[in-house]
């Protein structure tokens, strides 16, 4: 594959290829930069209007024709970009939307601009065309999958919603625009976790998918103030020069082991890997469809694109790329270890994809970038098949008993008879329990500040009521919300 | 000093003073709903009016001057300009007619019955006066007769008032103090002692809620109406007093301590809404982390941040009004929301799950949305000032985003109960909050027009600024430029 990339030119190094300077890019490259980025921008302003205005929601059938629309257009317009890119030899072409907000006084020396860019290139192309073949399949197979379900309309907003955050991270060439593109995502995500609503754990579930994102979130807000604070601007022409991947960064040593490690702590809470990495079985809860293209194919892998993305700063920093390679290892041993007793199929295939995500990583660590980028577009198909593929296995499975009239053979593992029942017994608590780290996060550091939050609390009520010259009631200790009692 | 095409200001506040003695005079309380609806529909166009032809007299590019009414009959009647109206409160009195005139639109039939109208349009001539004044004792006058209203709220609905009438009284007590020593300092000067500068400081600090002066705002929220508190909170008088009257006279290191100060009210605020487990007081503890932040902002006096402030400051009243409009419908249908149970009311009410989402994020600054570009300058001027305590900014703003988004589910996930009636969002609700959602996106995806007016505001303010820092009792430099 990696051959058939190179043969391409997509990937080529060595051939001669030109780099258009933002004002300097054909009409027609313009037009399908727009068309990418827009497609899926009017698709969800489509859906959400109709959803704020109308008393009832748009029908099934029309919903189907805007979601099949707008990501054809977008497929098609990135299709077609890429081809001219081949044709014409071009890998960057950056499409700037014009200065978001622009802000300066030249008598005092400051200026504040915020740029709406976009950069089509070897990296982000691929990216690209990967969401948008993902969310156009799930989004037919959603169709029947959710037909006459409570939350069609309300599934689809947030599908749109996804794709644009999607589009915009993998396209940004600012960082404040992949930061956008990056809360849309997470919003998402959150939401469609807890899309069963009667329930309480799928609330609780998206509660906890929702505080790991924006740990990630202020991670990479703190990056991107100290890129603004370091070099002046957001755009990533100001600290990375060349094209990806053998850009340079132009920031200095320290201030890359800075921003390296903020990225980095970005990207383990959005791919979830390790501490954080409890967030993706609890993310299962959500409907098939969203688990396959979210937690299977594209959000999860959104920490090893940042990663790539930024790959130049982490090149200048030897200690984040080990760390880079330690989370990695780490976060795959893991998961390859507490995915083997996992008993229902999403958990496993979640497991599966965490493994997967933390080989990326590690890939990224050593700076093989091509393997991690192919490793990604194989990774995400092959994983949303298998998500699409989990409820009628279970079926096939079935037929399948009952044509041989017994139970499928069970496998009996390599370690039956090489350890004792109680060593058995407690690896296979340790697996199940996920290396207790949920349950470590949660008793070190969240009860801790809740109940200290608590506590602040009842002091203040004690305070006010002490003031008003009224009589201290006490506040009943049982009176916690259920969400984070579910958490906890 | 400028005129503007018509007396705008002034008939603003007579229009609603007007309206108060009017609809005062009238016993059935559905008429007395309508007329005031009509009285703030008449202010909210007269300050779009004033607004309007602010910025046609001081169009873009040109360094903006205060403007004064056409014909001034108050600045003749007494000897001196009185109202004002200038960069930054041009936007302002629009957005304070607004909340009312929302408020008031939003005001349920089974409510209208304790919701005191009358009184509701007395507030609104002294916030507009308030913010078309810039003579210190006016302010000050104004800010005392602002605290009434409550008070007598507070008293009809036969609810304790210590809390309330302690804080408050302490905060006129400290503006008169803080001021007379300005004024004995003489008001030319440049640098004022911290005896002038502490007793404002604290008073600015209780009207805007910083800890440990905050309590009696989670207590107005408990015991008066929830449209009433709204109107008290949401149009930051507190940040206008602070600029109005500390601003221009306190040198830098008090205003950095202040910015810590606020800093850290931000952070705890933000993390006991977390925990609260009544809705009023959740809105409360945010309102109260918003504010803070605002404060944060003006603090650090820099252009970037000031500008940051500014316009955190409209997205914060918007976004958190609509959020406040969303509660307060919620609370129309279900009496007093728990946030210990899931609530289950997605089903009932689709339409106020969408707009509290959407006003609850685009409070917290969330891409696309009013707040997103005000934050991002906030935290990019305020590590500027504060380069490792900025950071807290980023810190709240997680917090805020996780509580609104636990107060999301709390209320609207969950088993759904049968209801014999409709709890569908109303005609009303459904078109202020559509409004309020539809300024969101527009101030959020188009922010420039915005940021632009904010940022002419900010150089005002730094440029009253720059007497004292030629003055600074520590030497140190005011207002130093971001180099971006």
């Amino acid at each position: 594959m990696f051959e058939v990339f190179h043969s391409c030119g997509l990937f080529a190094a060595d051939l001669t290829h030109q780099v258009h300077p933002s004002n300097d890019v054909p009409l027609v490259l313009k037009v399908l930069g727009l068309l990418v980025v827009g497609a899926p921008a009017v698709l969800f302003a489509t859906l959400g209007i109709a959803s704020l205005l109308r008393s009832k929601p748009l029908s099934e059938r029309v919903i189907a024709r805007c979601i099949q629309t707008g990501i054809l257009t977008g497929l098609t317009a990135a299709i077609a970009m890429l081809g001219l890119m081949l044709l014409w030899n071009d890998t960057q072409i950056p499409i700037e939307l014009g200065s978001w907000v622009h802000m300066e006084n030249p008598a005092e020396h400051y200026h504040y601009h915020f740029i709406f860019k976009f950069e089509f290139d070897r990296l982000s192309v691929p990216f690209v065309i990967l969401t948008f073949v993902l969310c156009g399949t799930i989004g037919a197979f959603a169709n029947r999958y959710m037909h006459r379900e409570r939350g069609f309309n309300r599934f689809f907003v947030l599908l749109s919603l996804f794709v644009v955050g999607m589009v915009t991270t993998s396209l940004a060439g600012t960082v404040e625009t992949l930061f956008s593109g990056w809360e849309l995502v997470g919003l998402s995500s959150a939401l469609l976790v807890a899309f069963f609503h009667e329930r309480p754990a799928p609330a609780s579930n998206g509660l906890h998918v929702w505080i790991i994102y924006r740990v990630s979130d202020a991670a990479l807000l703190m990056a991107s103030v100290a890129l603004h604070h370091m070099k002046g601007e957001g755009d990533f022409d100001g600290f990375l020069a060349g094209e990806w991947p053998m850009g340079r960064t132009l920031l200095e040593p320290n201030q890359a082991f800075f921003v390296g490690l903020l990225l980095l702590i970005a990207a383990m809470g959005k791919s979830a890997m390790i501490p954080f990495s409890g967030w993706l079985p609890r993310a299962m809860e959500g409907p098939t469809p969203s688990s396959a293209v979210f937690y299977g194919a594209l959000s999860v892998h959104l920490g090893a694109f940042l990663l790539l993305r930024f790959s130049p700063i982490l090149e200048q920093s030897l200690i984040v790329r080990i760390l880079i390679v330690v989370v990695g290892l780490s976060t795959a041993l893991f998961a390859t270890f507490a995915g083997t007793v996992q008993t229902d199929i999403k958990s496993a295939l979640s497991f599966a994809s965490m493994s997967q995500v933390g080989l990326i990583f590690a890939e990224i660590g050593l700076g093989c970038y091509y393997l991690a980028l192919v490793h990604i577009l194989g990774h995400g198909c092959l994983r949303t098949l298998q998500f699409l593929r989990a409820p009628t296995l279970l079926y096939d499975y079935r037929t399948m008993e009952d044509a041989i009239g017994e139970r499928l053979p069970k496998f009996s593992g390599m370690w039956q008879g090489k350890t004792s029942e109680r060593v058995r017994t407690w690896y296979y608590r340790l697996a199940l329990e996920r290396g207790y780290m949920d349950a470590y996060l949660k008793e070190s550091i969240v009860r801790p500040v809740l109940s200290a939050l608590r506590k602040c609390d009842d002091f203040e009520h004690r305070w006010t009521r002490m003031l008003g010259g009224t009589v201290i009631e006490k506040k009943p200790s049982s009176e916690a919300s259920s969400a984070f009692e579910e958490l906890l | 000093m400028n005129e503007l095409h018509l007396p705008w200001l002034e008939v603003s506040v007579l229009v609603a003073l007007f309206g108060a003695v009017w609809v005062s005079c009238v016993r059935d309380q559905f008429t007395v709903s309508r007329y005031s609806l009509l009285f703030n529909s008449i202010v909210l166009a007269t300050t779009v009016g004033a607004w309007i032809d602010y910025e046609f007299i001081n169009p873009a590019g040109v360094i903006p001057s205060d403007a004064q009414d056409y014909w001034n009959p108050l600045t003749k009647l007494l000897g001196r300009p009185i109202f004002v109206i200038d960069p930054l409160s041009s936007p302002l009195l629009s957005l304070v007619a607004l909340l009312y005139f929302l408020v008031s639109l939003t005001t349920l039939s089974t409510k209208v019955r304790r919701f005191s109208f009358a009184w509701t349009l007395f507030s609104e001539a002294i916030v507009l006066a308030t913010f078309c004044c810039e003579d210190p004792w006016l302010i000050i006058g104004l800010l005392a007769a602002g605290t009434i209203q409550p008070y007598i709220e507070l008293r009809m609905r036969g609810k304790n008032t210590g809390v309330y009438v302690k804080h408050m009284a302490l905060f006129v007590l400290l503006l008169v103090i803080g001021q007379l020593f300005v004024d004995y300092e003489g008001r030319d000067k440049q640098v004022h002692t911290l005896w002038a500068i502490i007793p404002l400081l604290i008073a600015i600090f209780i009207r805007c809620g910083i800890a440990p002066f905050h309590c009696w705002v989670s207590d107005l929220f408990e015991h008066a109406t929830f449209g009433t508190s709204l109107l008290v909170a949401m149009p930051l008088v507190g940040a206008y007093a602070a600029i109005r009257l500390v601003l221009p006279i306190a040198p830098d290191w008090v205003l950095r301590t202040i910015g810590v100060l606020s800093l850290m009210t931000a952070v705890y605020a933000a993390g006991i809404a977390l925990v609260q487990t009544d809705a009023r007081r959740f809105f409360c503890y945010l309102f109260l982390s918003h504010s803070s932040l605002v404060l944060v902002g003006l603090e650090a006096v820099n252009a970037i941040s000031l500008t940051g402030a500014l316009c955190v400051w409209m997205a914060t009243s918007v976004s958190l009004g609509g959020f406040g409009l969303t509660l307060r419908a919620l609370e129309a249908r279900r009496g007093r929301l728990s946030l210990t149970n899931y609530q289950g009311l997605y089903d009932h009410t689709p339409a106020l799950a969408v707009l509290f989402m959407i006003t609850g994020l685009a409070s917290v600054g969330f891409p696309g949305t009013f707040g997103f570009i005000g934050t991002e300058m906030l935290v990019d001027g305020t590590v500027e000032a504060f380069p490792y305590v900025g950071v807290a900014v980023v810190i709240t703003s997680a917090l805020n985003g996780i509580a609104v988004v636990h107060a999301y589910f709390q209320l609207f996930t969950g088993t759904r109960h049968r209801s014999m009636v409709s709890l569908e969002i109303g005609q009303r609700e459904r078109f202020a909050v559509v409004s309020l959602t539809a300024l969101i996106f527009i101030g959020g995806l188009v922010p420039q027009y915005h940021v632009s007016s904010r940022h002419r505001a900010a150089d005002r303010i730094l440029r009253a600024r720059s007497a004292v820092a030629s003055g600074t009792v520590s030497g140190e430099e005011t207002a130093a430029p971001n180099h971006h």
